[in-house]
């Protein structure tokens, strides 16, 4: 009854190389943040995630007023706001604009937002052509793979197999030098870049009281693709809202350093409406799409609300030791990690991977290294038991059930617990591969059992 | 676990906290607090097992527990579980006050480090995630190991990544709970150290379980164990 996930699990565990490239990708990446946020490296990293936390929770609390503020601001700018419920709606406004527009050729920045619904596909599915910019987007789109980490996307992947990829994909002659593979891709991407016809990008921060989208970056490429095409359309989700410009100096302090280690990105612009008059860059037509797409179902609940603070900066997919080993691609969705196990059930429904809130230790490194503080395993225990709740329903998991049940009963009759606990004992461990017992014989040993249980030596002292 | 697996590790913490001149004394009702119950997402479970264990240290002046593990349950999520029922909330918020991990009542509550033990050995210590995170049990332990005489205390690295087993989760995710305690082990195994000490025996069954498994001569030992020996 091995499920997708557990054979995705199994085979990502079994892959010695993929384990060793996944370990020290993270590993780096841990360490750089940890050395970025360090006391004497960021004095105020505490404080400033309290005030990250106090910021987002303010903002998602009153998410109507400020998503109405920063539409009138686009709109003062000579941008334009279109709500989105999900990947159909943004499909259908880009596929409709390109139409009346007579665009064929899209270039994209980073963005999980899109990767959510799946744009790409839908595009390409009407005959557009819509090429990821990003390096490590634009050779997963080669390879016809989703990203494998929040900001790392290609994280999994070795120079060798980029390199077979663009032998077979790009017919050009093999190429193992990383800094050749860039030179290639940026050669192709170029030409995508000035033949454009649209721009999309996704969006860090939506700023509502100056009408501005902010996006971090640090190959340059989501500047070109919403400053060279004509059209530009930026697509965000709609808990990506912040209220104030001056709030850009809490969550840009956190961000890089919570992501890479940086003290910012290479790259950090605040677009906001399309070219003026007098002014040589930017798009004739810049559009914000927000998107839904499930958030607003998060909002009623107020202990997991805060799933949407997320900065999407990765840490803890970094930090976390289940992410470590069994990667991205084991994930059912697009965000893997521990924010992809609080996401995913809450976006999808907890029935589209019920196994996920459990495949973790709850050992809360998540929680310590989140920029805007989400408590994500108190969130993943609310997730549990909601999806207990769900079983319940269709009637699944009796035997577990029964066994807690069992369980709760015997915890409560002290004497019998005691008298459970000695024929237990005399009896030695059961043999066999099955069940719980089992499952931990296939990878340790079982502790000598003791002659003795403490209550009886207690009495005897 | 410690009543029915580990009885030794009780013993231990029951002499040391003699030794330091306390009063112990072990209410025979008492079972288990619930946990792994409520990390399985059986709430309703996990609160009839929280509530006998209300009942059972009603009384209790300190309640000192050999698991930081535990003690994060009873302290944080106990409050959780009753949130919708005023009057057990009540009476969880003043157990939680009394609720000590057996490290930090040493320290903070009897006010020692020294409690006279002495064992010739290299030891490393592992931090348990829910004590070190959720109570912040982390200079406690290695203040009293400072004070063993004969120990060199040997740290790993990385210290604060998890072994692998919380709860029902190395069970159901055995393979991926089984890769994340080798990891442990090569931890473990780089600083030399002959022994693991810890203040979770559910972390000490995993990690020992895993070292016998790979025929490994590094053993386990609780704090209290330690701390006993003389």
């Amino acid at each position: 009854m091995s499920t997708e996930f557990d054979q995705k699990v199994h085979v990502t565990l079994a892959d010695a190389n993929l384990q060793l490239a996944i370990y020290t990708a993270t590993g780096r990446l841990k360490e750089k943040r940890i050395e970025a946020v360090a006391p004497d490296a960021l004095p105020d990293y505490q404080e400033l995630r309290t005030q990250a936390n106090a910021i987002k929770k303010h903002a998602i609390d009153n998410l109507d007023h400020y998503l109405e503020q920063f539409e009138r601001n686009v709109a003062a700018h000579g941008g334009k706001v279109v709500y989105c419920k999900d990947g159909t709606e943004v499909a259908d406004f880009v596929l409709a604009l390109a139409k009346e527009r007579a665009a064929h050729l899209i270039v994209k920045s980073k963005s999980m937002t899109t990767e959510e619904v799946d744009l790409n596909e839908r595009l390409e599915h009407h005959g557009l052509e819509s090429v990821e910019t990003d390096l490590g987007e634009y050779i997963l789109q080669l390879a016809r793979e989703r990203p494998y980490h929040i900001v790392a996307p290609a994280l999994h992947m070795t120079r060798y197999q980029v390199a077979d990829l663009f032998e077979r994909c790009l017919h050009v002659p093999r190429e193992t030098v990383i800094e050749k593979q860039t030179a290639l891709a940026r050669s192709v991407l170029r030409q995508k870049f000035l033949a454009a016809d649209i721009g999309i990008s996704g969006a860090n921060f939506l700023v509502a009281d100056s009408g501005a989208v902010v996006i971090v970056e640090n190959e340059g490429n989501a500047r070109l693709t919403t400053s060279a095409p004509r059209i530009h359309i930026a697509i965000a989700g709609i808990e990506k809202v912040i209220p104030r410009a001056q709030d850009l100096a809490t969550f840009l302090k956190l961000l890089a350093r919570s992501a890479t280690g940086q003290l910012l990105s290479v790259y950090t612009s605040f677009l906001s409406g399309p070219r003026r008059a007098g002014e040589i860059d930017g798009p004739d037509e810049f559009y914000v799409v927000l998107l839904d797409n499930g958030r607003t179902r998060l909002l009623p609940d107020k202990a997991k609300r805060q799933s949407l603070y997320c900065i999407r900066c990765g840490a803890c997919l970094n930090t976390c030791p289940v992410y470590r080993k069994i990667g991205g691609h084991s994930f059912p969705w697009v965000y893997s990690g521990p924010i992809g196990a609080i996401l995913t059930p809450q976006f999808m429904g907890v029935q589209h991977e019920p196994a996920l809130p459990f495949a973790s230790s709850l050992c809360g490194a998540c929680g310590e290294v989140c920029p805007v503080k989400i408590d994500i395993p108190k969130i993943l225990l609310e997730l549990r038991s909601d999806t207990r709740k769900a079983d319940a329903r269709e009637h699944q998991n009796r035997l577990e059930r029964l066994g807690f049940r069992a369980f709760a009963w015997l915890m409560t009759h002290p004497r019998l617990f005691e008298m459970a606990g000695r024929i237990g004992r005399s009896m030695g461990w059961p043999a066999g591969t099955k069940g719980p017992l089992g499952a931990w014989l296939s990878e340790r040993d079982l502790p000598p059992l003791p002659a003795h249980s403490f209550r009886e030596m207690w009495r005897r002292r | 676990m410690v009543d029915q697996l580990f009885p030794k590790i009780g013993l231990a913490m029951a002499e040391v906290l003699e030794r330091v001149g306390c009063q112990v004394d072990f209410p025979e009702d008492q079972t288990c607090c619930g946990q792994p119950a409520f990390n399985s997402g059986y709430r309703a479970e996990a609160r009839t097992v929280a509530r006998h264990f209300l009942d059972t240290f009603e009384a209790s002046e300190a309640i000192v527990v050999p698991s930081g593990s535990c003690t994060a349950m009873i302290a944080h999520h106990f409050a959780e579980l009753f949130h919708k029922e005023p009057e057990t909330l009540a009476r969880v918020h003043a157990i939680e006050k009394r609720v000590w991990e057996f490290s930090t009542f040493l320290t903070q509550v009897a006010g020692v480090e020294d409690v006279g033990a002495r064992l010739d050995a290299v030891v490393t210590f592992h931090d348990g995630c829910h004590g070190l995170r959720e109570l912040g049990v982390k200079a406690a332990p290695r203040r009293l190991l400072g004070r063993v005489r004969g120990l060199e205390l040997r740290e790993m690295l990385p210290a604060e990544e998890c072994c692998g087993f919380g709860g029902t989760f190395a069970v159901k995710f055995s393979e991926l709970s089984g890769a994340m305690v080798r990891t442990k082990i090569e931890a473990i195994e780089r600083t030399g150290a002959g022994t693991v000490v810890s203040v979770d025996p559910s972390c000490l069954m995993q990690i020992q379980g895993a070292l016998s498994r790979a025929g490994s001569s590094i053993g386990t030992m609780h704090l209290a164990e330690v701390l006993a020996s003389r």
